[in-house]
């Protein structure tokens, strides 16, 4: 059983690859849309990267109305088995 | 297809689930995968046992029903159900902020809510949320217990929804009764919500079908959100009263949107002018990847589509000089419907050219769905065609160029905005809708949309620019996502009053964000550049670099009021940008003056 903190390592780990951005300039409070500079579209993106990493599934409403890492790492969390 | 002998949209749709029992009428997909598929005798089976649950719930005809769902099964489900009942469906917008979802049930006061487990949890969560007075609830996806209600709201989950009756009859509705009241997204502070007869959906059903008729073997891709009125007409209505399938993603996320054109091998497709343009800019990009032969061999393609189509796009020429493009798109596409805002005419040129028929449309939720449609015999891109059969247009009070505001009028025009007398004999006036929105209309009977009347800006020499036509010239910029143009006055109200002068905010793509700014001075060129090509009281004189992404609506339409006050806002903030190296430069948002 993982914590919320190891996700949310896990999701900025996963960003800084994708997007590449140097992983130490990411943290879990950061306006992910801001700091990436991604739009909404790119953000799915992430999500599908998230989904294959955790191999679970993530509707695109996880992203609704998210802009920080860890609210993504807390709803990513409940998922997890 | 007669939909004239339909005295609602309660009896079109029962007649469709009974005439077509056996065809496919929904096919629910969640990415790659397909969950099922139903046919209209097996839609009947599961929404008739749902109509007897409201039934025994107290809801009968002239009640109001919200559905808060994103575009799946259980929204057209509920939806049959509440017309099935006679009822008034309420569309709520699933992309509105929860608070803003409290306000417009509030001012529905709807006697049901549908709605999806993530969506109730987020209403739940406002503070507002303990002043919600709709007294049933329904839960779809809920994992176990759904949060309860505030005090006198009962909450049930969609499963436990189910009477003991399987079946019950149709309760009967008139042409003149309210069928939907839906709220049009203007701007903020006020609730539209606009009513809608079953005599609006059935005239406004009765042209789109004289233009493009539905019929078993149409497979209807439904991405736009239902709760909007070209969703809810070419995605619901159209298909189950004429046995077309519709097709439900669960997701937006291009990848798959593309994959399900080829899978289900789509032919009708709705898009707002976003989504064209960025499936512009893709094909745009592997053309330009293309060896040098085969560039020449797909614009010879284009050249002799456009020679012996005649001018007009002609999907079944276009699949054989043009396979692999086609293709992409499935290889079945007849039609592709565009609307919701403004289309550059170049994006509509390149999708016709390769033989892919996108019509562009104008409506309002006010005026049904649709006021005009391009019939591309042959196509109009710098139109947004002519009107639908039943409906007028004419231009009020036009000045010298024949520009004014646009009227429409007709059976699909709205009865009026609930609740707001006043506003409503605004806007109807001697039976014709006031549109706000000019434009002209071309002696061939075309209309030309020229802009906002709100949104005009008037030069200091007393010449009306339209902020679309100047937005036109700037939209090849390159390395930028998105633009857009206003009157100084209009971002900085309590400074200026009367400042006309012209300004471009542009949102960069996020990838070149960092050398626009390194490499400036060539952007500052690639804009006045631009600028020479208008008209000298056309042109803007500064442009402000903005890194946030415009606000839209769930139709992807601009909000130009927020985005006027956003900036007005936050200019001068001190913003980092991420550049490609990984380092970080920090800018100002300000407004950079051309010469």
């Amino acid at each position: 059983m993982t914590s919320v903190d190891d996700t949310l390592e896990r999701i900025l780990d996963l960003a800084a690859g994708h997007f590449r951005v140097p992983r130490e300039t990411l943290s879990g409070d950061d306006d992910f849309f801001r700091k990436l500079g991604i739009d909404s579209l790119r953000a799915l993106e992430l999500l599908t990267r998230l989904e294959d990493h955790f191999a679970i599934e993530l509707p695109d409403y996880e992203m609704h109305g998210v802009t920080d890492f860890r609210t993504l790492a807390t709803r990513i969390h409940a998922r997890l088995p | 297809m007669n939909v004239d002998r339909y005295p609602s949209l309660g009896a079109a749709l029962m007649d469709g689930l009974d005439r077509w029992a056996d065809h496919t009428c929904l096919v629910e997909s969640d990415r790659e995968r397909e969950r099922e598929r139903i046919t209209f005798a097996e839609f009947r089976e599961r929404a008739l046992p749902f109509a007897a649950f409201l039934d025994g719930a107290g809801f009968g005809p002239r009640d109001r029903a919200a559905i808060l769902m994103t575009n799946q099964s259980k929204w057209l489900l509920a939806a049959y159900a509440i017309f099935h009942r006679a009822g008034v469906l309420v569309p709520l917008d699933a992309k509105l902020a929860a608070a803003e979802q409290l306000r417009l049930l509030a001012h529905a006061k709807p006697r049901v809510l549908v709605v999806e487990f993530h969506l109730w949890r987020a209403l739940a969560a406002e503070s507002a949320f303990a002043a919600l007075a709709v007294p049933l609830v329904i839960v779809t996806e809920a994992p176990s217990a759904p949060p309860a209600g505030p005090g006198g709201v009962r909450v049930r989950r969609w499963e436990d929804a189910r009477a003991g009756a399987a079946s019950i009859e149709l309760a009967p509705a008139q042409r003149d009764d309210v069928a939907c009241i839906v709220y049009s997204s203007g701007t903020g502070g006020r609730a539209k919500g606009c009513v809608l007869t079953h005599d609006n959906y059935l005239q406004q059903l009765h042209a789109l079908l004289s233009l493009h008729p539905f019929a078993p073997g149409v497979r209807y891709l439904s991405i736009l959100p239902t709760n909007h009125a070209i969703d809810f007409m070419v995605g619901f209505v159209g298909p189950f009263v004429c046995g077309a399938t519709v097709v439900h993603l669960r997701t937006m996320r291009p990848e798959f949107v593309k994959d399900a054109l080829v899978r289900y091998r789509i032919t009708h497709l709705a898009v707002v002018p976003l989504v064209l343009r960025n499936l512009e800019t893709s094909l745009r990009e592997r053309f330009a990847a293309l060896p040098p032969l085969r560039r020449a061999a797909l614009r010879l393609a284009i050249a002799l589509h456009g020679l012996f189509g005649r001018g007009r796009p002609n999907p079944r020429l276009a699949r054989r000089l043009l396979r692999p493009v086609h293709e992409a798109f499935g290889g079945a596409l007849e039609a592709m419907f565009v609307g919701g805002a403004a289309t550059v005419p170049r994006t509509l040129s390149f999708f016709h050219g390769l033989g892919i028929p996108v019509a562009n449309g104008y409506g309002l939720t006010e005026a049904g769905t649709a006021i005009t449609l391009d019939r591309l015999d042959p196509p109009r891109p710098d139109t947004v065609g002519t009107p639908l059969p039943g409906t007028e247009v004419r231009i009020d009070a036009p000045d010298d160029g024949g520009v004014g505001e646009i009227l429409a009028r007709g059976r699909t025009i709205m009865r009026g905005y609930l609740d707001d007398p006043e506003l409503t004999r605004e806007t109807i006036v001697d039976g014709w809708l006031r549109t706000g929105d000019l434009g002209c209309l071309e002696p061939s009977g075309h209309l030309r949309i020229l802009g906002r009347r709100k949104n005009m800006i008037v030069t200091e020499g007393g010449k009306n620019v339209y902020p679309e036509d100047v937005e036109g010239a700037f939209g090849d910029l390159p390395g930028v996502k998105e633009h857009c143009v206003f009157a100084a006055h209009y971002l900085w109200k309590e400074r200026q009053g009367s400042d006309e002068r012209l300004l471009l905010v542009v949102r960069p793509d996020p990838a070149e964000y960092a050398s626009i700014l390194t490499d400036y001075v060539a952007f500052r060129d690639a804009i006045e550049a631009r600028n020479r090509r208008l008209f000298d009281f056309q042109r803007v004189q500064g442009f402000l670099i903005w890194d946030d992404e415009f606000p839209r609506t769930a139709s992807m339409k601009l909000r130009r009021d927020d985005l006027a006050a956003q900036v007005g806002a936050r200019f001068g903030e001190r913003v980092a940008v991420a550049s490609p190296d990984g380092a970080t430069i920090e800018v100002e948002r300000g407004v950079i003056s051309l010469s």
